[in-house]
C-alpha cells in the first residue's frame, strides 16, 4: 500500500498523491520513510527532498519546515518547495552570489536583514544542488 | 458660454480618462480574482500546521504554556500591525483601514506602537502622530510569504522581549466579493480558537518528536503567527483590489455622464452658433433689401 504524501507551502500545494516512498531532510538526518512508518512529527531543515513512484524518482528543494508522518499518510509543511525540473540554474546562482556578495560586503546589517540574507543564501544553494543534480541525471547542460 | 471647440476638446480629453479608468477597472478585477486565488492556496497550509500544532500541544501536556500563547497579566504597551494599500484610486479604502486604527490607538488605554505594511497606511498614520516603529513598504504585488516575514519578526521580537505585551492585527477581510471590512483581530499572544482546531476525535498516535516536542512548537509557533499575518496580506490585497475596480467602475461612469451632458451643451452651441450666423445672414439680406428699396 503507498504512502499518501502532501507537500505544502504557504503559496501553494507543490505536490500531493500517492508515493512509494519519501526521504526528507530531517534535523536529525534524512530519514527514508516507507509506508507502515512509526509515527513522527519532525522539523526539516533546507534540503533535498525526493519522492519515488515505482522506478520514477522526483526531486524537490525544501526550504525548511516540518514533517508529519502517520501510518501511511505524510505530510510536509515547507517554508519553500520546488520541483527540481522547476527551479531556473540561471536565477538561483544568480541569488546565490547576491547574497554571498550582501554577506560580504556590507557588515553593518540589523538582524533582520542578516536573518533574510543567510536564509535566501541557504535556498538557493539547496536549489542549486537539485537543480544541478536533476540535470546531471538527465544528461543536460548544468551551467544555466 | 465656452465655445463649441472647446467643448470639443473637454468631450475629448474626459473620452481619454474614461478609456483609462476602464482599463484598470478591467485590470483590478483581474487582480482581484488572483489575490482571491492566493488566499485559497494558502489555506492547506494554515489547516495542516493547526492540525499539527493540536498533535504537538495535546501529546506535549504541559508545553502549552509557551510564551507565545501566554496571556500577560499586566499590559503595558501594545503593538498594531496596520495593513493598507500601497496605492490609491481605490476610493476609502486606505482611508477606512487608517480611521480604524486611528480609533483604535484613540480607544486603547496603552501606548500603541504601529507597524505598517502598506505606503497610504503608513503615511495616513505618521500624518496624525502615531508612533510607527517599523514599516515594510511596498510589498510586491504578489507577495510570498518571505515578503512578510521581516515585519513579522519585528513585532515578535517586540513581543517576546517585553517591548509589547499584546500584537494586533488591522486590515481590511475580505468576507465576499461584496463584501470587506476593516477588522482589528489580536495575534499575539496566539488566541486558541485561531490555533487550536477542532481536536480530533480517538487516541492519538504515540509520535516520536525530532528533535523534541518544545523545539517543534518554537518552530511552529512562529510560522503560525506568520501565516496568520500572510493570510491578512492576501485578503487586504484582494479587498483593495475590489474597492479599486468599484472607484474605478464608478469613475467610468461618470466619465460617461460627463461625456452626455457635455456633448448636449456642445449640440446647444453648435446650434446657437448656426442661428446666431443664420441671423446675420438674414438681416444682412433684409438691409440689403431695404437698401435696394430706398434707391
Amino acid at each position: 500500500m503507498p504512502l499518501h504524501l502532501e507537500i505544502v507551502t504557504a503559496e501553494r500545494t507543490v505536490f500531493s498523491g500517492e508515493v512509494d516512498m519519501v526521504t526528507v531532510p530531517g534535523s536529525g538526518g534524512v530519514m527514508g520513510v516507507l509506508p507502515h512508518h512509526a509515527p513522527v512529527l519532525s522539523t526539516l531543515r533546507p534540503g533535498e527532498l525526493h519522492i519515488k513512484v515505482g522506478d520514477e524518482i522526483t526531486y524537490f528543494a525544501i526550504g525548511g519546515g516540518f514533517v508529519d508522518i502517520q501510518g501511511d499518510r505524510v505530510i510536509i509543511l515547507a517554508d519553500s518547495a520546488e520541483r527540481a525540473d522547476e527551479i531556473d540554474i540561471a536565477r538561483a546562482e544568480l541569488a546565490r552570489q547576491r547574497a554571498q556578495e550582501l554577506l560580504r560586503n556590507t557588515p553593518p546589517l540589523d538582524k533582520e536583514d542578516l536573518f533574510k540574507i543567510e536564509a535566501a543564501l541557504r535556498r538557493s544553494q539547496v536549489r542549486l544542488q537539485v537543480a544541478r543534480r536533476y540535470r546531471a541525471q538527465r544528461g543536460l547542460d548544468t551551467s544555466a | 458660454m465656452p465655445t463649441a471647440r472647446e467643448i470639443k476638446r473637454r468631450i475629448r480629453s474626459v473620452r481619454n480618462v474614461r478609456q483609462i479608468t476602464k482599463a484598470l477597472e478591467s485590470v483590478a478585477a483581474g487582480r482581484v480574482r488572483r489575490a482571491q486565488q492566493m488566499v485559497e492556496a494558502t489555506r492547506p497550509y494554515s489547516a495542516r500546521a493547526r492540525e499539527l500544532l493540536a498533535s504537538v500541544a495535546s501529546l506535549a501536556g504541559g508545553e502549552t504554556r509557551h510564551p507565545l500563547l501566554a496571556h500577560r497579566e499586566r499590559v503595558r504597551a501594545v503593538a498594531l500591525v496596520l495593513i493598507s494599500g500601497d496605492r490609491g484610486l481605490c476610493g476609502a479604502f486606505n482611508s477606512n483601514i487608517a480611521r480604524t486604527a486611528l480609533t483604535f490607538i484613540r480607544e486603547s488605554s496603552f501606548p500603541v506602537r504601529v507597524v505598517t505594511i502598506g505606503r497610504k497606511g503608513r503615511e495616513l498614520l505618521s500624518r496624525r502622530g502615531a508612533h510607527i516603529i517599523a514599516d515594510f513598504s511596498p510589498l510586491p504585488s504578489r507577495p510570498g510569504l518571505l515578503d512578510i516575514t521581516p515585519a513579522v519578526r519585528v513585532v515578535l521580537d517586540a513581543f517576546t522581549n517585553g517591548e509589547v505585551d499584546e500584537v494586533h492585527l488591522c486590515y481590511t477581510a475580505f468576507l465576499s466579493p461584496t463584501q470587506q471590512r476593516p477588522v482589528v483581530k489580536r495575534l499575539l499572544p496566539l488566541l486558541p480558537e485561531s490555533i487550536a482546531p477542532s481536536y480530533p476525535q480517538g487516541p492519538r498516535p504515540a509520535y516520536e518528536f525530532e528533535p523534541g516536542a518544545a523545539e517543534i512548537l518554537n518552530a511552529l509557533l512562529p510560522r503560525l503567527t506568520e501565516i496568520q499575518v500572510y493570510q491578512a496580506v492576501l485578503e487586504s490585497q484582494a479587498s483593495f483590489y475590489t474597492a479599486q475596480r468599484i472607484a474605478m467602475r464608478n469613475a467610468t461612469d461618470n466619465a460617461s455622464d460627463l461625456i452626455v451632458s457635455l456633448t448636449l451643451s456642445y449640440n446647444k452651441a453648435r446650434q446657437q452658433g448656426i442661428t446666431s450666423e443664420l441671423l446675420d445672414i438674414a438681416s444682412g439680406a433684409e438691409a440689403l433689401r431695404k437698401m435696394a428699396e430706398q434707391s
